[in-house]
C-alpha cells in the first residue's frame, strides 16, 4: 500500500481532469462536424441519403459506445490499422457523438414551423435556398439549448475511454484507488469533479432552454 | 388572354375529395374573391395556384406557366404568382427590409443595393416606410402582414393570392391591412383572395366566386351573388 | 499482414453468449422494475410541500445526472464495502443501475406531471381530493401515458449502458464477448457480432415496450380531455 496523501490524491485526479476536458472538447467538435454533415445528408431530398444517415444513427444510437471503443480499438489493429488509445479514444467517440448530435439537430429543423417552408417556398426559393436563408438559421436558435445539454453528455461518455487504457480521471481514480486501498474516497472525488465539470453546463442548458421559450 | 385559367381541377388528400372539378379564369387587372364555408376546398384551391398543394387532374395557366397532375414547374410559378398567409409566416431572424430583400437577392439574383432600394419602396407602399430594421416580434399584426405583403409584392408577381389574410388579426387591425388591398386593387393588381370578409369583398371584387363542397357553385359580379344568390347553398350562406 | 474476417469460430460459443444475454436482460428488467418505482416515488416527494424534501429529490437526481455512469458503478461496488458494506457484483450492478434509471425517469415524470393541465388539479381540489389522492389517480397517470415514450427509450439506455458492468466481472453479453475474443483472438469479429446482438435486443426491446404501451394506455388516450 503506498501513502497518498490527501492533497496528493487530489493532485493526481485533478492532473488527469485535464485530459478528461480536452478529450470532450475534441470529440464534442469532431462529433459536431461529422453531425452537421450528416444532418445535411439527413434533411437532403435524396432517399438514398436519407436512409444510410438513419442506419447510421440507429446502428450507433443502438449499440453500447463501449463496444463501439472495443471495436476500434482492438479491431482496427488487426485490420493493419494502428491505434492509440488517443485516436481510438476520439474516433469512437466522435461516431457515437455525431449520431447523438445529427438527431438532436434533426428535431430542431422540424421544430421550424410549417409556414416558413410555405412562405419561402412561395417566394420561389428552391429546396437548398429556403434550408440555407430561412430554415437552418431558425433550426440553429432552436439548438443551442439542446446542444450545449449534450456536452454535459459528451463529458460523461469520455469515463468510458478508461476502459481502454486512456488516461483520463476515471483511470487515474481507478489507478489511485488501487493503489491507495481508498476507494470511497477517491471514487468519491472522481465523482465530485465531474459535478464540478458537468454541473455548471447543465444549469447552462437549462437557462438557455428557459430564455428560448420566454422568447417564443 | 386569361391571365388565370383553371380547367377541370381536381385533388384528393387520401380517400377524400376536395376538389371536384374547378374552372377557373381571372383576367389581368381583376380582383377575385372566392367564399364559402370551411372545408369547401377554396383554401386548397388557393394553394394549388402557386404549387403549395398538387393537383390530382385536370391544369392550371398562369401567366404562361403551366401546371398538371404529372409536371408542374413551380419556380416559373412562384415568380408569376405571389402568396400572402393568414399566419404572415415572416422570417423571425430577419428585420422587415431582410424579409422583403431575401427572395429578390437569392432567386432573382438581384443586387443588394436593388433589392433593398425596392424594399424600401414596397414598404413605402404598404405605410410602413420607417419600419425596415424592424424584427416582426417588434412589429404589430397588422404591421407583420403589411410587410409579408410588400414581401410578396417585391418579387413583382403577375397575380396576388391572399389566403384569408385578417383572419388572425385582431378586429382594429383588420382596417389597416384592407387598406393596402384596397389601393393594390385601384392599381390594377390581379387578385385572387380568400376571405370571410363579405363587405370587403363586395366593394373591392369584380367577381366574386362561391365554392360548396369542392365545387365552384356560383359565380358572377358581387350585386349578384350577394344580391341575388340564385341557389339554396349560397342564400344559407350569404344570411 | 492481411487479415481474413472469420465469423464461423463464433458459433461455438453461442451457448455463452446467449447466457450473456439473458443476465444483461435479467439487469435490466430487474433495474427497470426497481428503477422506474423509485422514479415515482421520488416524484411523488417532489410534489411535497416542505423545501427539505424536494431539495433532497433535486441533489439525488442532478448527482446522477451530472456523474457518469460508470464511476456511479465504481462507487458503489468498490466503494460501500469499504464502509462495512459488503455487496456482490450482481446486487452492485441491480444497485447502481437502478439509481440511475431512477433519477432520470424521476425527471421524465416531473416534467411529464407539470405537463398535466392546471385545470385537472384545480377539479380534483373541487371535489376535495387530497394532494396524495390527486397525485395517485389524476396526475400520475396521466403523465405515465404522456412520457411512457421517454421513459422508455430510457430503459433501452439502461440496456445499452449495462454494458460496463461487465468491468466488475459481471457475466453479461459484454464479458463473454470479452472472454471469448481473449481465447480466439478475433476481437473485431467477437465484439461487431456482439454489437449486433446488443442492437437487436435494442429493437426488440423498444417494440415490445412500444406494444405494452399501447396496451397499458389504449384506454387513457380515447378518453382524453
Amino acid at each position: 500500500m503506498i501513502e497518498f496523501s490527501f492533497a496528493q490524491i487530489v493532485e493526481g485526479l485533478l492532473l488527469a481532469a485535464r485530459w478528461t476536458v480536452l478529450l470532450s472538447l475534441v470529440s464534442f467538435i469532431t462529433g459536431g462536424v461529422v453531425g452537421l454533415l450528416l444532418l445535411v445528408m439527413r434533411v437532403s431530398q435524396s432517399r438514398v441519403l436519407r436512409s444510410l444517415v438513419r442506419l447510421y444513427i440507429e446502428v450507433f444510437q443502438g449499440t453500447p459506445l463501449l463496444l463501439q471503443l472495443f471495436i476500434v480499438y482492438f479491431g482496427l489493429p488487426l485490420l493493419g490499422i494502428d491505434v492509440s488509445p488517443w485516436m481510438a479514444a476520439t474516433l469512437g467517440l466522435t461516431f457515437f457523438t455525431s449520431a447523438y448530435l445529427a438527431e438532436i439537430w434533426r428535431g430542431c429543423v422540424e421544430a421550424v414551423p410549417k409556414g416558413q417552408w410555405e412562405a419561402s417556398a412561395s417566394l420561389a426559393m428552391n429546396y437548398f435556398e429556403q434550408l440555407r436563408h430561412v430554415i437552418l438559421p431558425q433550426a440553429a436558435r432552436i439548438a443551442i439549448a439542446p446542444t450545449v445539454g449534450f456536452g454535459v453528455q459528451a463529458i460523461k461518455d469520455t469515463a468510458l475511454v478508461s476502459i481502454i487504457g486512456f488516461a483520463e480521471l476515471t483511470k487515474a481514480g481507478t489507478q489511485i484507488s488501487n493503489a491507495t486501498f481508498r476507494p470511497f474516497l477517491v471514487y468519491g472525488l472522481v465523482a465530485l469533479i465531474y459535478f464540478a465539470l458537468c454541473y455548471p453546463l447543465t444549469r447552462y442548458a437549462r437557462a438557455l432552454q428557459r430564455k428560448w421559450h420566454a422568447a417564443r | 388572354m386569361p391571365l388565370v385559367k383553371t380547367e377541370g381541377v381536381e385533388k384528393q388528400f387520401g380517400a377524400h375529395p376536395v376538389l371536384k372539378g374547378i374552372d377557373l379564369t381571372v383576367e389581368r387587372g381583376q380582383v377575385v374573391s372566392i367564399i364559402g364555408r370551411s372545408g369547401s376546398g377554396k383554401s386548397t384551391l388557393l394553394r394549388a395556384l402557386n404549387g403549395l398543394e398538387s393537383i390530382d387532374a385536370g391544369s392550371i395557366e398562369i401567366d404562361g406557366a403551366h401546371v398538371d397532375a404529372r409536371h408542374a414547374d413551380l419556380r416559373a410559378l412562384r415568380l408569376k404568382v405571389g402568396m400572402v398567409f393568414q399566419q404572415y409566416n415572416l422570417f423571425p431572424h430577419l428585420t422587415a427590409g431582410e424579409n422583403v430583400m431575401l427572395a429578390q437577392t437569392v432567386v432573382k439574383k438581384t443586387s443588394r443595393k436593388e433589392a433593398r432600394a425596392i424594399a424600401q419602396q414596397m414598404l413605402e407602399r404598404v405605410g410602413l416606410a420607417g419600419k425596415f430594421d424592424a424584427y416582426p416580434d417588434q412589429l404589430s399584426g397588422g404591421q407583420q402582414q403589411r410587410v409579408a405583403i410588400a414581401r410578396a409584392l417585391a418579387m413583382k408577381p403577375s397575380v396576388l393570392l391572399c389566403d384569408e389574410i385578417t383572419s388572425a388579426l385582431d378586429p382594429e387591425l383588420v382596417g389597416e391591412v384592407l387598406g393596402v388591398v384596397e389601393s393594390l386593387a385601384r392599381e390594377d393588381m390581379t387578385l385572387i383572395m380568400v376571405t370571410h370578409e363579405m363587405r370587403f369583398a363586395r366593394a373591392v371584387s369584380d367577381n366574386v366566386v362561391f365554392m360548396h363542397e369542392g365545387r365552384v357553385w356560383e359565380s358572377g359580379p358581387p350585386e349578384e351573388i350577394f344580391g341575388r344568390p340564385s341557389t339554396l347553398e349560397l342564400r344559407r350562406f350569404v344570411q | 499482414m492481411t487479415y481474413q474476417l472469420q465469423f464461423g469460430d463464433l458459433a461455438a460459443y453461442a451457448g455463452m453468449f446467449a447466457s450473456g444475454a439473458a443476465v444483461t436482460l435479467a439487469l435490466t428488467a430487474a433495474s427497470t422494475l426497481l428503477g422506474i418505482g423509485l422514479g415515482i416515488a421520488g416524484a411523488a416527494i417532489h410534489q411535497s410541500r416542505r423545501a427539505a424534501a424536494r431539495t433532497a429529490v433535486h441533489a439525488y437526481v442532478e448527482a446522477i445526472r451530472n456523474t457518469p455512469f460508470l464511476v456511479q458503478l465504481f462507487f458503489v461496488f468498490f466503494g460501500l464495502p469499504a464502509l462495512g458494506v459488503h455487496i456482490g457484483e450482481y446486487t452492485a450492478a441491480v444497485l447502481a443501475m437502478t439509481l440511475n434509471l431512477g433519477a432520470y425517469s424521476i425527471e421524465i415524470l416531473r416534467a411529464g406531471i407539470d405537463a398535466v393541465p392546471r385545470g385537472h388539479r384545480e377539479a380534483a381540489a373541487a371535489l376535495a381530493m387530497s394532494r396524495r389522492e390527486t397525485f395517485v389517480h389524476v396526475l400520475l397517470p396521466q403523465a405515465f401515458a404522456k412520457v411512457f415514450p421517454a421513459l422508455a427509450s430510457q430503459i433501452v439506455i439502461t440496456m445499452l449502458g449495462s454494458a460496463v458492468v461487465s468491468q466488475i466481472s459481471v457475466a453479461d453479453l459484454t464479458y463473454a464477448a470479452s472472454y471469448v475474443q481473449s481465447r480466439n483472438f478475433r476481437a473485431f469479429e467477437t465484439y461487431f457480432l456482439i454489437a449486433g446482438v446488443y442492437l437487436a435486443m435494442a429493437l426488440l426491446l423498444r417494440a415490445a415496450l412500444t406494444v405494452a404501451g399501447r396496451r397499458l394506455f389504449m384506454r387513457n388516450m380515447r378518453g382524453a380531455r
